[in-house]
């Protein structure tokens, strides 16, 4: 199924129950999968048009009322482009809105650049109180709709839209604010976030292949990061890999860099678009395009794994 | 060469062939405003504005800000017909690598005059466009289209009310007015309302015509720069969403970023003939 498909069929699911529970669309519910709500709720899930400025304000007037608004665009449009709402209507007023970005990155494919967030992570994780999340598949995305509504404050949920390969087991047990070790590994530790885990996991079979033991985490919550497990697994490792479809200044790289520097610096690589912005392209083309794929994983691994070597011998090695 | 009825008949089925055969290469594209601009953009390019194909940043030259950058395609088949680059690249339209992506990039694109793609802003480049023009006299026009999904975005209407300020008489923008949006036709998700009435309560000279009668865009083209008095000028035109091709017409709401298979080509092709 559909990433989409699942987080429409969730909320309806969650609206039955729950009458706070509101959908507001700009012009992008076809797209978002969320445009059947309004037959069920014709009250409850609406759309204000091409205007996302005003979705997000509308949704923190509403969230004063009582209700839990859930605003959906494409990623770019659902944070830069309405970040100052977010900030202040949503985020400094403490009004409880989840914002719900889709196509993050790469995956907006022939949409191209401008449709296409680079920084949407970077924002986010900058204002105070949001929580930022990148589910991996459609098991995970389905776990966490309820704890994100439980959870009280404004949530950035950065949503791949399309189907993904299955990562998680049907019997996972999610926590939102708990990293999954996917597989665990003694030579280098690989933290990988939405569709940069797949790469890590055929990453971690090819180092599998080189005598290398790779620890692979999906780092599905931006923030409030899981610092405690990737910092128990880079004890462990001695060395670090970050992998995201984003650009590598403001993301999982940022954030993993700034919980490793402050607590048990270790030598860090990382693959993520090179401060570039995006183009158009099919997913499988601008992964190539971009260096985000399994083989650049294994080679950054490769060198986290050399600079680890040389710092032990005190970079007496030659 | 007259340029009659006869000629923009010819010349907008034309334009509508290589539109539909670009993006039938690919087999997905944003047929349907695509077909709806190309009758405005078929007589301002082939008589109105003043350009040059072989220099595309030509000093003084009049200028087109596609606001609704989706129909970029149609913009490339005018272009690459115009000779700004070789007809032949617009095969290569929205695959890795090249110079005609599926919205408006002034860096890649020789002749198009400002990125768009991100509804709304186009509309405030064209404003600064024309307020630079001003600056350095030139004595150019700036043209901009907007759709009317995109005039719910606010930007829009700040543009709007610094535009008449501005007395910005060397701005002549078009509404793309097809009723239809992506999520549904504009009057049920966000009525526009009497949008003419609109654009005149912010300032600007409005005209409301036909947008697939050549000769009636030409026409309200020289009344906005004859008539306007200090204003910025506005002409609604009223279109139809996928305009030329029936089947594209019929879809409707889903004829905005829509799957054509080969076979669906060379019907569009035909009639189009
Ligand atoms: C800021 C922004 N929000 C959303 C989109 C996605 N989008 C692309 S086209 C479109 C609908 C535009 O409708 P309209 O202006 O009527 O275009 P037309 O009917 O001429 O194709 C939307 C919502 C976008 N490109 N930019
Ligand atoms: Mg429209």
């Amino acid at each position: 199924m559909e990433m989409r498909g699942i987080f429409a069929a969730e909320l309806d699911r969650m609206m039955e129950q729950d009458e706070r529970i509101v959908v507001i669309d700009a012009d992008l519910a076809k797209a978002n999968g969320t445009l059947l709500l309004r037959e069920k709720y014709p009250d409850r899930a609406f759309d204000v048009g091409v205007a996302e400025q005003n979705m997000a304000s509308i949704a923190a007037g509403l969230a004063s009322y009582g209700f839990i608004p859930f605003i959906t665009s494409f990623c770019p449009f659902a944070t830069r482009r309405i970040c100052d709402q977010i900030a202040v209507s949503i985020a400094y007023a403490s009004q409880n809105v989840k914002i719900v970005g889709s196509d993050p990155g790469i995956s907006a494919e022939l949409n191209g650049g401008t449709h296409m967030s680079v920084e949407d992570l970077g924002i986010m994780r900058a204002i105070p109180s949001m929580t930022v999340f990148e589910p991996v598949d459609g098991i995970q995305l389905k776990k966490a709709m309820p704890q994100i509504i439980e959870h009280n404050g404004p949530v950035y949920l950065r949503l791949f839209r399309k189907k993904r390969p299955r990562i998680l087991a049907e019997d996972y047990e999610f926590n939102l604010s708990r990293a999954d070790i996917l597989q665990a590994g003694s030579d280098v530790t690989i933290a990988a976030s939405g569709i940069m885990v797949e790469e890590a996991l055929k990453a971690r079979a090819v180092l599998k292949g080189q005598g290398i033991e790779a620890e692979v985490i999906n780092v599905h919550t931006l923030k409030p990061l899981d610092s405690e497990t990737i910092l128990k697994s880079v004890v462990k490792t001695g060395c670090i890999v970050t992998a995201e479809n984003h650009n590598i200044i403001g993301g999982l790289r940022s954030a993993v860099a700034e919980a490793v520097a402050e607590n048990f610096p270790v030598p860090l690589r990382s693959v993520g678009i090179q401060d570039v912005f995006g183009e158009v392209g099919r997913l499988g083309e601008l992964k190539e395009i971009f260096g985000l794929t399994a083989e650049n994983i294994a080679a950054k691994a490769q060198e986290a794994i050399a600079a680890k070597n040389s710092q032990r011998t005190g970079g007496k090695q030659k | 060469m007259i340029k009659d009825r006869a000629f923009f008949e010819a010349k907008s089925s034309e334009i509508r062939r290589l539109t539909v055969q670009c993006i039938g290469d690919l087999g997905v594209g944003h047929l349907g405003g695509c077909l709806s601009v190309v009758d405005v953009l078929t007589v301002l390019y082939y008589a109105v504005m003043n350009v040059d194909p072989k220099n595309p940043h030509m000093e003084g030259r009049d200028r087109l800000v596609l606001s609704k950058g989706h129909a970029g395609p149609a913009l490339y088949s005018i272009l690459a017909d115009k000779g700004f680059f070789p007809k032949e690249e617009l095969s290569t339209l929205n695959r890795a690598g090249t110079n005609l992506p599926s919205h408006c990039d002034m860096l890649r694109t020789p002749g198009v005059d400002m990125t768009t793609g991100a509804l709304g802003q186009g509309f405030s480049c064209a404003v600064g466009i024309a307020i630079g023009s001003k600056i350095k006299k030139d004595n150019a026009t700036i043209y901009a289209v907007i759709g009317d999904g995109e005039s719910q975005e606010g930007q829009i209407w700040e543009a709007a009310m610094y535009a008449s300020h501005r007395k910005l008489d060397n701005l002549i923008a078009f509404t793309d007015y097809n009723r239809l949006q992506i999520d549904g036709p504009t009057a049920e998700i966000n009525s526009l309302g009497d949008l003419a009435a609109k654009w005149t309560s912010f300032g600007w000279f409005v005209q409301r015509i036909d947008g697939h009668d050549h000769l009636a865009i030409l026409e309200a083209v020289q009344k906005a720069k004859a008539d306007n008095q200090g204003r910025p000028s506005m002409i609604i035109l009223d279109t139809v969403k996928g305009k030329g091709v029936s089947f594209i017409e019929e879809a409707g709401v889903n004829n905005h970023n829509m799957p054509i298979t080969q076979e669906q080509v060379q019907i569009a092709l035909e009639e189009l003939s």
